[in-house]
């Protein structure tokens, strides 16, 4: 046995040392679930300065990495994402992502989590974006799990925005609860809106503790600002995990 | 060759009434009519009604007088051309492609295919024989040139071959100038002319002997007659070859075609697919050896019963690999009816471009985690249809939701001139922008408090306003200008919002709000 992938002591007492706190730029987790509300685009803009920001760690830890930046991306809706969030609007996404973005309009959640899965199969896409609106049906925790193994063995990053919906059961993971925040006045007009900036909630997380965060897009780099919680830390959130297992184990999660 | 099914209606009702040529219903007299403005007019009689003296073209009336007990039905002409149109694909077996003959004829190329039928004789035998199998009285002719063939078919007896090094003219030369496919007043301009075999014409036309003055005088008789229904001379010059006669609709013969023909014809759905397995593997084979790839494949199941089941799939990007190929003609053949069974399968790739060869294996290692953009695209459109997946491009135009427009995923984007790069746009764009509630300070100022989908937002900063006319040159004159307003609400969500038009713009009344794009 390999002592030292053992967890020391020091670590054990402190659920921080080793499960470390999420800081822009660490390493990216190839499914997240973004939480966001419908009448608002921040979950979109947040998923793409997530989907970025992991891309640009990839770059740093490895030169030999053929540019994540030539590679087109998949954005997926269903009916109910796009009437309620409208679709993308070209001129309005990052300048990068400009001419390769390719949209898939699914009719079901169910067409919407197909094509999810052959993007992820596709070797020539940089990442996926999925968004869904509610909780629909198809959207179980199987289905979640089959794209999680679908994104760990093609290794294509998964994004999947959640408009208007509750945490259920996912194998997601990181889960985000993403809201706009006040925006940092420009330079040359403080009357008008900023670049965008974001309130998030990290609630769940596989190698991160949980934690809050003020998301800032700042074109180059994606920069975080920690909100302290107001109260000590209590008993660590599972979301609705709980609530919604019931009786079953958490273990067999 | 020409094929005339000369009792076209007659064998479809005779088909439809479930009877054979001379008995039980058509045993009695009968005619097709269809309703004119002097009154009904006979459209075709059968041979017991011919032998009462009804005949096509004759006034119901006068034919009543012939022969009182006549039985009437309506004639469906639309139905004729429609079964001819499926009659066309099927003759389609005997030749790379068919051209319908309208009203009650067909046209199949048949060059270098009459040895795969044992020569032309047998080629015409067949016709003859799958044609009265299925209750059509036919009659086909084999001819160079398609003129040659129809008058052949129509004037000859059955069975007619004109071999190519045969004279056509000389050949041809009893047969009567109505073989010229000419219209009414014409013929009857040559009957009165006294010229009533193609021989005569011939003759004439040719000035031969002191006949010269004879074809000047013809030549000036239809110098004004550019179409060749209306002109003899082009019409002869078109049987005997001397001016080419495009016929539509041209299939070109390059396409890479595969077929099976089976022993056993097929009802379930797993043999389909092995064949389908088959003729990819085949038509692979057979792009690989002219070095192009399929972007649109024609999946034609020809069934016992005359009717042909076509499936059509198009491709992102061209491409031969038959596992693909297979996995996206599963997808589509759930619906096929088999009816009485499949006899006949048919892979055509009727668009094809130049795709060179790859390595085969470094492919097959890199088809074992993932698979190629192109064959993503793919898969995707064979599941969620054709416009559901686009990549959105740039538009010239200042109006926002005209100047993004779609296209397939992977086709070169055209040239555009870029967008202006102090122009702050939306992530995402409502289709259409919803109507909104506003309150604001001035009726030309910035808006402070707004409802949408139930909800207030008080606006807390704004940029504004972002003028944008309409455009005159596409809309009418009384759309009305917008101003675009940037606002950020208290809660920090971003939103696009304008205001259609001005007050005392005397293009309608107060001013409507809409909010159209949320920024992220």
């Amino acid at each position: 046995m390999d002592m030292a992938t053992l967890p020391r002591a020091a670590e054990l007492s402190r659920a921080g040392a080793r499960n470390p706190r999420w800081h822009p730029g660490s390493a990216p987790a190839l499914h997240s679930e973004i939480f966001a509300p419908a009448n608002e685009a921040s979950g979109a803009g947040a998923a793409f300065a997530l989907a970025m920001d992991g891309w640009r760690s990839a770059a740093r830890q490895d030169d030999s990495l053929p540019a994540a930046e030539e590679r087109a991306v998949l954005w997926v809706q269903d009916r109910a994402a796009m009437r309620a969030g409208g679709r993308p609007y070209r001129p309005g996404l990052p300048e990068v992502l400009r001419h390769r973005l390719i949209h898939v309009a699914a009719k079901t959640p169910e067409d919407a989590l197909f094509a999810m899965e052959e993007g992820m199969r596709c070797r020539d896409l940089a990442c996926v974006i999925g968004e869904v609106a509610g909780n629909p049906r198809a959207m179980d925790f199987t289905a979640s799990r089959r794209l999680t193994l679908a994104t760990e063995k093609h290794g294509v990053p998964l994004l999947l925005i959640r408009l208007d919906a509750k945490a259920d059961l996912s194998s997601a993971r990181m889960r985000w609860r993403i809201g706009s925040a006040q925006s940092a006045p420009p330079l040359w007009n403080p009357q008008a809106p900023g670049r965008p900036a974001w309130q998030a909630e990290l609630f769940r997380s596989r190698t991160h503790i949980p934690g809050e965060w003020i998301l800032r897009d700042e074109h180059s780099f994606l920069a975080a600002e920690r909100i302290e919680p107001a109260s000590s830390p209590a008993a660590p959130d599972h979301g609705d995990l709980g609530e919604r297992a019931g009786t079953r184990s958490l273990a067999a999660l | 060759m020409a094929i005339w099914a000369s009792e076209l209606a007659l064998d479809r009702w005779r088909h439809s009434e479930n009877c054979k040529a001379g008995e039980d219903a058509d045993s009695e007299p009968l005619a097709l009519i269809t309703e004119t403005a002097h009154g009904p007019r006979i459209d075709a009689a059968n041979a017991a009604g011919r032998a009462a003296g009804a005949a096509k073209g004759m006034m119901l009336a006068d034919a009543r007088t012939l022969c009182p007990a006549i039985a009437v039905r309506p004639s469906d002409p639309a139905g004729d051309l429609a079964f001819l149109e499926r009659l066309a694909i099927w003759a389609q077996r005997w030749g790379p492609w068919s051209a319908m003959d309208a009203p009650d004829g067909l046209l199949v190329d048949v060059s270098a295919v009459a040895h795969l039928f044992g020569g032309e004789r047998r080629l015409l035998a067949d016709v003859e024989a799958r044609c009265s199998a299925r209750g059509l009285s036919v009659s086909a002719a084999i001819a160079p040139t398609a003129g040659a063939a129809w008058a052949l078919a129509h004037f000859a007896a059955s069975g007619a071959v004109l071999g190519p090094e045969e004279d056509i003219a000389a050949r041809l030369a009893d047969l009567p100038v109505a073989a010229l496919r000419l219209d009414n007043d014409v013929l009857l301009v040559l009957r009165r002319l006294g010229l009533k075999r193609l021989g005569d014409l011939t003759s004439v036309g040719e000035g031969r002997g002191d006949e010269q003055r004879g074809r000047d005088a013809l030549h000036r008789r239809f110098r004004n007659r550019k179409s060749p229904a209306a002109n003899p001379l082009i019409r002869m010059d078109q049987l005997a070859g001397r001016v080419p006669e495009p016929l539509l609709p041209v299939v070109p013969l390059t396409a890479a075609l595969v077929q099976r023909r089976l022993l056993e014809p097929i009802r379930h759905r797993d043999l389909l697919d092995t064949v389908v397995r088959d003729l990819a593997e085949d038509m692979a084979r057979e792009l690989e050896g002219r070095g192009e790839g399929a972007r649109r494949l024609q999946l034609g199941m020809w069934r016992v019963d005359g009717e042909v089941v076509v499936r059509e799939l198009e491709m992102a990007a061209a491409t031969r690999d038959p596992a693909h190929i297979l996995r996206l003609f599963t997808a589509r053949l759930d619906d096929v009816d088999a009816g009485f069974g499949i006899e006949m399968v048919r892979l055509r790739a009727s668009w094809a471009e130049p795709l060179g060869l790859d390595q085969t294996d470094l492919e097959a290692a890199a088809e074992a985690h993932g698979t190629s953009l192109a064959a993503c695209m793919d898969r995707l459109t064979v599941r969620l249809g054709k416009g559901a997946v686009q990549r959105p491009v740039l538009k010239a135009s200042h109006i926002p939701e005209r100047a993004q427009g779609w296209q397939p995923p992977l086709e070169a984007e055209p040239a555009t001139q870029g967008q202006l790069a102090f122009h702050t746009r939306p992530i995402k764009l409502l289709e259409p922008a919803e109507g909104i509630a506003v309150l604001y300070a001035s009726p030309d100022g910035y808006p402070q408090r707004f409802r949408w989908r139930g909800e207030v937002f008080e606006v807390a900063r704004v940029e504004g306003p972002e003028r944008i006319a309409p455009e005159w040159w596409r809309e009418k004159g009384t759309a009305r200008l917008r101003d675009y307003y940037r606002i950020e609400d208290a809660k920090g969500r971003r939103y696009w919002l304008y205001r259609l038009g001005l007050i005392g713009d005397g293009r309608g009344g107060a001013p409507e709000w809409f909010v159209q794009g949320l920024f992220a």
